[in-house]
């Protein structure tokens, strides 16, 4: 009997140890694969040409374009993610302080956003375009992304924003700052971590993002200067060119799928130590 | 000077408002445009009838979308198998074995599984999943295979599900008082015992709507999945045949959309079924969490 469980134990500790050690493997091999197979078609042109004539053929060039286009949106709907969510985010842990219900419930939604999947986002930024007039342009993706992003942001944000001790709320207000005087120069720079990591977050799901940039974003070989024009994305780049039949074309696939392993890579570790480094000097 | 910051006040207040009511309002709005946008569809066939018919040819204005739902529910379901004992498992072991160090490494793991985008998922798809699944898992099952097919996207979307899940198993399983399983430890039963019967027990609505989540998730998957699913409508029940998931519909039709009439219609409506399920789906299971996170 003893036995039995002993055994049971093993296997079952086993198991688990496998299931856990096996996500690094998983991880390892995905960022392994796209590193050898990208890193081999990688040169200096990819990152810093637009796409000259016959690039779709296997000729020359780049896709600055598509890099720049996706930082380009990636910063304007964290802007306004920013502007939207991180004002919506203080509101919830100032003004809702006291009523917990409150604060429960519209997290509650707030968690909900967060599944909706950007394929709808994308369909439902198509439709308003195509309502107001506008066409395919860098302001619709700009616009389409922050819807994505902002939930995202504001309870990456408030997740930080919780857990600061009641006792600085009540000594600010002791001291007769406004509400929001509270919320901007007390609880913002407690909160100062949560807000980098939001922002990153946030930066991270703009670049990464594809299926809402695809009605709304279009497509292009030029740098886009104007907000109504269309811009290229780095995800969508990838995708067009892993679908061609040329195995040059194909190889720069796996080359900006490394470009965009690489930012967003570079993206995590700066979030974790920014915000390792701002938490510090944090009133406990 | 105090009626300078006063007046701040109430401005940045009524910013703050309007900022947090907008975003709540969201998923209304979105909601209410696609259903406009999808309404001439209804005027000739009832939901139920699109929803549920097999009739897909667009260009005879006959809209049945059960092809892509049922492909959509076959890829979620083929994740969840391998995703959900993954992640019970693996939640176990990191808040009941797992060394404090190895929590420390597997956190920013997590993080960058979670981050990674979906097209790069994609492109490991097409040079791993697909060629193994062409080459080896067919003909081991004695049928042929392009490797692009529901299995594959099963296995993608897997994957991208994992850190999903994991997270919020994790915290689960982090609401469980230590006092419960010592006490169960102390009556003599051992670790996985008291894991089993206690943990597992104690977090089992947790459990659940995290794998509800997680499917969730999986239903709206696009890019990725897209990839390596075929992209052509289901026709047999075979895993290794190619598939067409709704989201994928979306994604692929948006350029013809605009020359067929009521394909806009058509695919707004896509949009719409996969808003309502997944926004249901959500709140839902997100209700039991905050249930049992209250407890």
């Amino acid at each position: 009997m003893n036995r039995r469980k002993i055994i049971e134990e093993y296997i079952f500790k086993a198991l688990s140890a496998f299931a856990a050690y096996s996500l690094i493997a998983i991880l390892c091999f995905i960022i392994l694969i796209i590193f050898i197979k990208g890193f081999g078609a990688l040169n200096l042109d990819m990152i810093i040409k637009t796409p000259k004539g016959g690039f779709y053929y296997g000729g020359e060039g780049g896709v600055l374009n598509a890099i720049v286009g996706s930082l380009y949106i990636a910063f304007g709907a964290t802007l306004i993610a920013v502007i939207i969510g991180m004002p919506a985010a203080l509101y919830i842990n100032v003004h809702l302080i006291k009523q917990k219900r409150t604060q429960n419930t519209i997290r509650y939604f707030l968690d909900a956003l967060w599944g909706i999947p950007s394929i709808v986002y994308g369909a439902f930024g198509f439709t308003a375009m195509l309502l107001l007039g506008m066409n395919s342009s860098l302001i619709a993706g700009i616009l389409t992304v922050a819807l994505l992003v902002t939930p995202i942001m504001v309870r990456t944000f408030d997740e930080v924003l919780s857990t600061i001790p009641k006792g600085l709320h009540e000594a600010s207000l002791a001291l007769g700052s406004t509400k929001s005087e509270m919320a901007y120069r007390v609880l913002f720079k407690q909160g100062f971590s949560g807000f980098i990591t939001a922002i990153l977050l946030s930066f991270g799901r703009g670049i990464g993002d594809a299926a809402s940039v695809l009605f709304t974003a279009g497509y292009t070989d030029l740098i886009p200067v104007n907000l109504d024009e269309p811009a290229a994305t780095l995800p969508l780049a990838i995708f067009f060119q892993l679908g061609s039949p040329i195995p040059e074309v194909r190889e720069r696939a796996f080359a900006s799928a490394t470009i965009l392993t690489v930012i967003i890579l570079i993206i995590s570790l700066v979030a974790r130590y920014l915000a390792k480094r701002y938490s510090k000097s944090n009133i406990k | 000077m105090l009626f300078r910051r006063l007046f701040f006040d109430k401005i940045s207040s009524i910013w703050m408002v309007a900022s947090l009511a907008t975003i709540l309002l969201m998923p209304l709005i979105i909601g209410i445009g696609l259903y406009i946008k999808a309404m001439p569809l209804f005027e000739n066939t009832s939901v139920l009838k699109l929803v549920f018919s097999s009739e897909w040819a667009p260009s005879k204005g006959a809209f049945g979308f059960w092809p892509f739902i049922s492909g959509s529910l076959y890829v979620t379901a083929i994740s969840f198998v391998f995703a959900a004992p993954v992640c019970l498992f693996a939640g176990i072991y990191l808040t009941q074995y797992a060394s404090k160090r190895l929590v420390a490494i597997m956190h920013p793991v997590i993080d960058i599984l979670a981050g990674l985008p979906s097209v790069i998922y994609g492109v490991w798809g097409v040079l791993i999943v697909v060629p193994f699944i062409s080459d080896y898992a067919a003909p081991f099952f004695n049928t042929s295979s392009s490797g692009y097919s529901i299995f594959a996207g099963g296995l993608v979307l897997a994957i991208m599900c994992v850190p999903y899940m994991l997270n919020m198993l994790i915290e689960v399983f982090k609401t469980v008082p230590a006092g419960m399983k010592e006490a169960s430890l102390s009556l003599g039963a051992t670790f996985w015992e008291s894991i089993k019967h206690v943990v597992i027990k104690k977090s089992f609505a947790g459990i659940i709507s995290a794998y509800g989540l997680g499917i969730a998730k999986a239903f709206g998957e696009t890019i990725a999945v897209m990839m390596v699913v075929g992209n052509q409508m289901l026709n047999s029940p075979n895993p290794f045949h190619a598939g067409y998931p709704l989201p994928a519909l979306i994604a692929n039709n948006y350029g013809e959309m605009m020359s067929i009439p009521m394909y806009d219609s058509a695919l707004m409506f896509a949009a719409l079924i996969l808003l309502v399920i997944i926004l249901a789906i959500n709140l839902v299971f997100r209700y039991f969490i905050y249930k049992t996170q209250k407890q």
